[in-house]
């Protein structure tokens, strides 16, 4: 019966595109992209390949553990590759490639910001995440505080993350495949909901990780691909290269010294606080460092998924630059082919443009293919990390209180899926024409100030009590949403007020001492006799995240 | 049962040097990453011109994109130094630490 559902959606999907294809165009400026023939056939290719793999997958689903954590037997390397997968969006290719290609230098400090939350993690984490955890973070901050009120919390703030975060991926997605294959937005929304429900629904984190691992390599591959041809033509020499492209780009020689992106010291650092924590609090990046049987490979993986970033970051970064010279002085890829006007499509398809004019449509259709396949792998991490906080952290512990059957909490986590991913097609739909860039920092800012600081201090402090981590946590995750409604980003450009409260636009910086001086505050003046016992509960806790005994181990099928 | 464990490893002094170094390493290299990291966005932020220098006469590489590349480079290589350790020195007196502790509960 499953089968049969799986495989009646599958070809639903392949009818649905087929007929989206063959209609007209919706914008003049689409048309290009509408005959993309490469582009259609090498994404159905995808899609055949992951839809296979989703099948393959649900026969090795059956348990809860199965389900979250893929059983714990993905190796080192496959868990890299798949957390490089969930960190690098279709908003890191196109968004940075356009930030190196506007801006240069500052391009290259952002990508430095988004990279340098990894060693830190490493070191202070990584190994504490394994030893404790089993399918979602909040199974560690809860480890020896009230389960009701604590995983309650934790899933509240999972969820915002999720929420905030598949907002801004949806709508990045309905306006790419518009772009790239000349989709209709809604039937865009409504098939990449469809196919993330059904990854998930029935492959659960196996198939969900095999996914990105596919996604992650075909990313590798095209932008490697497109960077080594882009150079090839300055004789791979940065210097030329350099001489080149700041001899034609509207900033000159300043190409490559700091602009204004984050010419203020107290927005810079509050960037950099947000990105490098804000990935400490990612529910759906956390959740990978359970999928592996041990500490080691949890490790590895991070040093994996860091080495595959970094490389990927500066591949990016000579993208960015070729392309003020390959796309920037080209006038077919500019609207009404006036060079430094408007790009055809808009500044993020700079790196679509680069592909089409160094590797014609092949390379084209081929990185059209991973940007959507990019999508799909993140939301599909993403709808799982929410489903699992419905059904784990809210149905299986609070409601149920350990009680139910691995079976109806499986059941439950479809639903969930289910349930997220409607709420998905119908939020992407409904944002449509809003500018979402303040989504993702939303998330990073809900997951700096209220995820991570009650996951850091519940494996480092001692003196952490319920009250503390409640107080705390409602507090960071309030806070940051304060802050940035109250910024610029909300305040001024979706409310239409005339001048933001807040003047910063990043919320890390001030929303996680919030967050840390309540969880102090209020863990140090609880002096009930709940209190104490989990103060006391801390040292075989401590223990157990020292040396990973006690911790789940990997299943053996 | 489990409680009983841990009681025994918390008493071997193998683990309180377990925690003690593995524990001073990961500080180290996490301090060192925060500063260098935090150190060069101040820079950013107040000495922009200088890492707009030339790194050398007519070169077109800046000295703030090759600090960069360094720093990606450098953060890297730290963190394979620290799974160089952890999975292979702190491993074995982790496994060294449960051994002892099963063996004194028998």
């Amino acid at each position: 019966m499953r089968r049969l559902n799986q495989l009646c959606c599958a070809l639903g999907l392949f009818a649905l595109s087929a007929m989206a294809y063959a209609g007209p165009p919706v914008e003049g400026a689409l048309e290009k992209q509408a005959t993309n023939w490469h582009a259609i056939i090498m994404f159905c290719i995808f899609v055949a390949l992951s839809m296979g793999i989703t099948y393959w997958a649900s026969s090795r689903t059956k348990s809860t553990s199965d389900f979250y954590t893929a059983g714990g037997g993905i190796t080192g390397m496959q868990n890299g590759l798949a957390i490089a997968g969930d960190y690098m969006s279709a908003a890191t290719l196109l968004g940075l490639t356009a930030l190196v290609y506007g801006q240069g230098f500052d391009g290259y400090l952002y990508m430095l910001s988004f990279f340098a939350g990894w060693p830190i993690i490493l070191f202070m984490m990584a190994e504490r995440l394994r030893n404790l955890g089993r399918f979602t973070f909040a199974d560690i901050t809860s480890f020896r505080l009230d389960q009701g009120s604590v995983r309650t919390m934790a899933a509240i703030s999972s969820l915002t993350v999720v929420c905030f975060y598949l907002i801004a991926q949806m709508v990045g997605a309905g306006q790419l495949i518009k772009l790239l294959f000349g989709l209709d937005y809604n039937i865009a929304i409504v098939g990449v909901g469809i196919l993330m429900m059904v990854y998930v629904t029935f492959g659960g984190m196996v198939a969900t990780t095999w996914v990105q691992i596919i996604k992650a390599c075909m990313l590798l591959t095209g932008g490697t691909l497109a960077m080594l041809l882009a150079f090839s033509q300055f004789g791979f020499s940065f210097h030329t290269l350099m001489e080149k492209a700041t001899a034609v780009h509207k900033l000159g020689i300043k190409l490559m010294t700091p602009g204004s992106l984050l010419a203020d010291p107290v927005n810079a650092i509050s960037l950099g606080l947000g990105l490098m924590f804000g990935t400490a609090g990612l529910p759906h990046i956390l959740m990978r460092f359970f999928t592996v049987g041990d500490a080691k490979e949890a490790r590895k993986s991070v040093l994996y998924a860091s080495g595959i970033v970094a490389y990927f970051f500066n591949v990016i970064f000579l993208m960015g630059l070729c392309a003020i010279l390959v796309v920037g002085t080209n006038p077919d890829f500019f609207e009404g082919g006036t060079i430094g006007g408007k790009l055809i499509g808009g500044g993020n398809m700079v790196a679509m443009h680069l592909a089409k004019a160094v590797g014609g449509d092949m390379l084209l259709g081929f990185m059209a293919a991973v940007a959507f396949a990019t999508i799909l792998a993140v939301v599909s991490g993403l709808a799982l990390a929410g489903a699992s906080a419905i059904s784990h952290d809210l149905y299986a512990r609070v409601i149920k209180k350990g009680k139910a059957t691995e079976a109806a909490e499986i059941r439950v986590s479809r639903i969930a899926t289910i349930g997220l991913g409607i709420v998905a097609i119908l939020l992407g739909i409904a944002f449509e024409k809003q500018n979402v860039a303040f989504m993702v920092g939303l998330a990073f800012g809900v997951a700096a100030a209220g995820n991570f600081p009650v996951l850091i201090m519940s494996m480092y402090w001692k003196g952490l009590t319920t009250r503390g981590a409640i107080v705390g946590g409602y507090g960071g995750l309030l806070s940051s949403v304060a802050f940035v409604v109250l910024s610029k980003a909300v305040w001024v450009d979706v409310l239409g007020n005339k001048a933001a409260i807040f003047p910063y636009s990043q919320p890390a910086l001030f929303a996680m001492p919030i967050a840390f001086l309540l969880i102090y505050i209020f863990s140090k003046s609880d002096s009930s006799a709940r209190a104490k016992a989990e103060i006391e509960a801390f040292e075989d806790q401590y223990v157990r995240a020292q040396t990973g005994f006690g911790a789940s181990t990997a299943s053996s099928h | 049962m489990s409680s009983a464990m841990y009681e025994r490893m918390r008493g071997n002094p193998k683990f309180q040097e377990l925690v003690a170094t593995r524990g001073r390493f990961a500080w180290t290299l996490s301090i060192i990453v925060l500063v260098l990291f935090y150190g060069f966005v101040m820079a950013v932020a107040f000495i922009p011109g200088t890492l707009g220098q030339p790194v050398s006469e007519g070169a077109m590489l800046t000295v703030g994109v090759a600090v960069e590349l360094f720093l990606f480079i450098f953060f890297w290589a730290l963190s394979a130094l620290y799974v160089k350790r952890a999975n292979g020195k702190f491993d074995a007196l982790t496994a060294e630490v449960i051994k002892q502790a099963q063996k004194g509960g028998k």
